[in-house]
């Protein structure tokens, strides 16, 4: 059984989806006011959640699959209210909070197995490389977001084909620059992940880079997003290219996220992660 | 009983010849308000006059004769005989007439729907009639109704939520490339109407900067004067295109001005921000295909009259949700107009009672000497009370019929039972 706090923050973060999505289809922006203040309500909900299991475990909540997917919405949630707070546009709530949502629904569909935390999962460095890890991933997820909203609207304003999305959608610059900002942030983030984990890793097991699935797969993300902000700085792309490529860039991170964990063994992997042998 | 009417012209029923005659300046306002308050039985009135309108909205228990006495006004005032006037007037009468002032307020029987001056001229209108205490209960109540349902409409509805006009449209585009429009640069290129209505706009939206060029340097400098800007000659544009993000074309040239390699050119030293081209001009300014280049956007008068068709097609639609919010207020403010006929009945109906019980205690109480004034309070409590919880319910009933149909019956049948007109008796013998 989930926790209260973990219930309430579904129930919350539900409540604040259909507002934002009742926001986005009728233009009230009320229910979009509204939907953002139930949102951080259960923002901190989930933050009390998290930081409970903390001190249950000992150990960042991030061992299995079903927490980690719950402390992925988590950090969605959060890189939309800091993106929200700093650009104030309510309408990608309407796109971001549904996502975060059905990771949570899809959470709470697994059931929970105990888990076995072991010494390593204990210590300072741990909590930060994940969840510098995973804010990056939340706000890579904004870029992605931004990504798909400004390509949408390009398309209408150079098709000449104002649709229902034009009145609904921020200017383009608005969406571009929240691909930069989202992707140097992301960027910083990730790095520090990286970083911190490899620290862990020495420590642990004597090496910094093993080779592992997740770690080569962390090294391919980090490296697209460091091709496009290069791009971005250096070359001076901007709009539709920027847009295409934080959108092709997250597919390599979901990949990283999800594929790596559920498809390839590794020490990175759930089943490992969890203290079952591999198969 | 008392009605509610409007009698009136607009764009639609009247040319504009007539509705000149009947424009109310502030002069003849005064005038004009002194003429109808002189209209014999009428109660409550109010004048508004626009260009597009004229109406008389007014209340009275004998309309006829007051309409009459309106189409007399207007025809004297207007000089046109009565018999070529009627027929360019339309007369609405109770929830016609209320009908009709809610949708003139909320911009619904406007020539352009959702344009915002009318409500303020409404506003207006009000005002004056207010000041001159020619409204009262009803009038007060209709207004103020009309006012809040216009901007419930205004906010719910998308009756007045897109640009219906080329320049405001481009601006509009522009806001949805640039976001905000403050400290970005201007290239205007060639003149006309429309590109400095654009301009203007652009200018209201805090814009940096307003270059003109013109094949005539003069009239670039005389219109850079206009828009506080500055004039360059036509060879310094390509120079300049680096440095502004709105380009407005309406030049007479007859090949485009700007190309596709050139655009390209002007794109990389731009580092791609984007460029934003309004091309006015026929033939046009601007090569079709400057369009495909990343981060430029190029509209073309045809494009930008494509959107407010558009835009005038989502105005007719949104209407219909409008109208649906003018159908529910006016059943409820003639709901309320309805219960207001039940209060004279009901005064009535109270001030019978009271003197009846009052005329008997009276008398019971002369025949009492020694009671002490204690019990005399009493006896004169108990009067009050016994009238009081005897006509409650037959008054909730009444107002209860007030909100319903059927209320006509009602009235008629509780002034029957209580004889409160005092000609029953008669009748029945």
């Amino acid at each position: 059984m989930d926790s209260v706090f973990f219930r309430l923050t579904l129930s919350l973060y539900l409540v604040a989806t259909g507002g934002f999505l009742y926001f986005i289809l009728k233009r009230n922006k009320k229910a979009g006011i509204w939907s953002h203040r139930i949102l951080i309500l259960g923002f901190v909900l989930h933050t009390v959640s998290l930081l409970i299991e903390y001190y249950r475990l000992g150990a960042v909540p991030c061992l299995s699959f079903k927490s980690s997917l719950a402390f992925f919405s988590w950090a969605i949630v959060a890189a939309y209210i800091i993106f929200q707070a700093r650009f104030r546009i309510l309408v990608l709530g309407s796109f971001v909070v549904p996502l975060s949502v059905i990771l949570m629904i899809l959470s709470s569909t697994i059931p929970i197995s105990p888990v076995t935390v072991r010494p390593i999962f204990k210590g300072l460095l741990l909590p930060v490389h994940v969840t510098a890890s995973l804010l990056g991933d939340g706000i890579f997820v904004i870029a992605f977001i931004a990504g798909i909203m400004y390509l949408i609207q390009e398309h209408q304003i150079k098709t000449k084909r104002l649709g229902a999305f034009y009145a609904r959608l921020p200017s383009l610059n608005i969406l571009d620059s929240i691909n930069y900002y989202a992707i140097s942030y992301g960027f910083l983030l990730l790095s520090i992940g990286m970083i911190t984990g490899s620290i862990v890793a020495q420590s642990a097991h004597g090496t910094y880079w093993r080779w592992d699935p997740k770690e080569v797969w962390s090294l391919l993300t980090w490296l697209s997003y460091a091709v496009l902000l290069h791009q971005r700085m250096a070359v001076g792309w901007r709009g539709r290219r920027s847009a295409l490529m934080a959108i092709g860039c997250f597919f390599v991170l979901i990949f990283t996220f999800l594929g790596v964990n559920l498809l390839m063994e590794g020490y990175h992997s759930f089943e490992s992660l969890e203290g079952k042998p591999a198969p | 009983m008392i009605r509610i009417v409007d009698i009136g012209m607009n764009h639609e029923t009247a040319p504009v010849e007539v509705r000149e005659l009947l424009s109310f300046g502030e002069k003849d306002r005064d005038k004009a308000f002194h003429d109808i308050q002189a209209v014999k039985n009428i109660k409550e009135y109010l004048l508004l006059s626009t260009c597009n309108r004229v109406e008389i909205l007014f209340t009275t228990e004998r309309e006829k004769q007051v309409r009459e006495s309106v189409i007399t006004f207007l025809s004297r005032v207007s000089g046109i005989a009565r018999d070529e006037l009627t027929p360019l007037l339309y007369i609405y009468d109770d929830q016609e007439a209320i009908r009709h002032i809610f949708r003139v307020g909320a911009s619904l029987d406007s020539m352009m729907l959702g344009e915002p001056q009318i409500l303020g001229q409404v506003k207006e209108a009000y005002r004056i009639a207010v000041d001159t205490k020619s409204s009262s209960v009803i009038l007060n109540r209709l207004m103020h109704r009309t006012f809040s349902l216009a901007k419930r409409i205004r906010t719910n509805t998308g009756i007045a939520g897109s640009a219906v006009s080329i320049s405001f449209a481009a601006v509009e585009l522009a806001k949805k490339i640039f976001g905000d429009l403050k400290g970005k640069g201007v290239l205007l290129m060639g003149a006309g109407e429309m590109a400095e209505l654009a301009a203007t706009y652009l200018l209201k939206n805090k814009v940096a900067r307003i270059l003109v060029a013109n094949r005539t340097f003069s009239r670039a400098v005389d219109l850079a004067e206009q828009f506080q800007g500055s004039a360059i000659s036509f060879d310094e544009i390509e120079g300049q295109l680096p440095g502004v993000d709105i380009v407005i074309t309406s030049t007479a040239s007859p090949e485009p001005i700007i190309s596709f390699d050139q655009a390209k050119r002007i794109m990389k030293v731009r580092k791609n921000r984007p460029l934003f081209f309004i091309d006015i001009a026929v033939p046009r300014n601007v090569e079709p295909r400057v369009n495909e280049i990343g981060n430029v956007f190029v509209y073309d008068i045809d494009d930008l009259k494509g959107i407010i068709d558009d835009n005038v097609g989502k105005r007719q639609a949104e209407a219909i949700k409008a109208e649906r919010m003018v159908d529910e207020e006016v059943l409820k403010f003639s709901a309320w107009l309805r219960t207001l006929e039940v209060v004279p009945t009901i005064k009535e109906l109270q001030q019978k009672c009271e003197r009846i019980f009052q005329g008997e205690l009276q008398r019971t109480l002369s025949g009492l000497k020694d009671l002490t004034p204690e019990q005399r309070k009493g006896f004169e409590r108990m009067a009050k009370s016994i009238t009081k919880k005897l006509l409650n319910d037959p008054i909730v009933f009444l107002k209860g019929k007030g909100e319903r149909g059927s209320q006509d019956l009602y009235l008629d049948i509780a002034r029957k039972l209580f004889n409160l007109d005092g000609d029953a008796r008669e009748d029945d013998e």
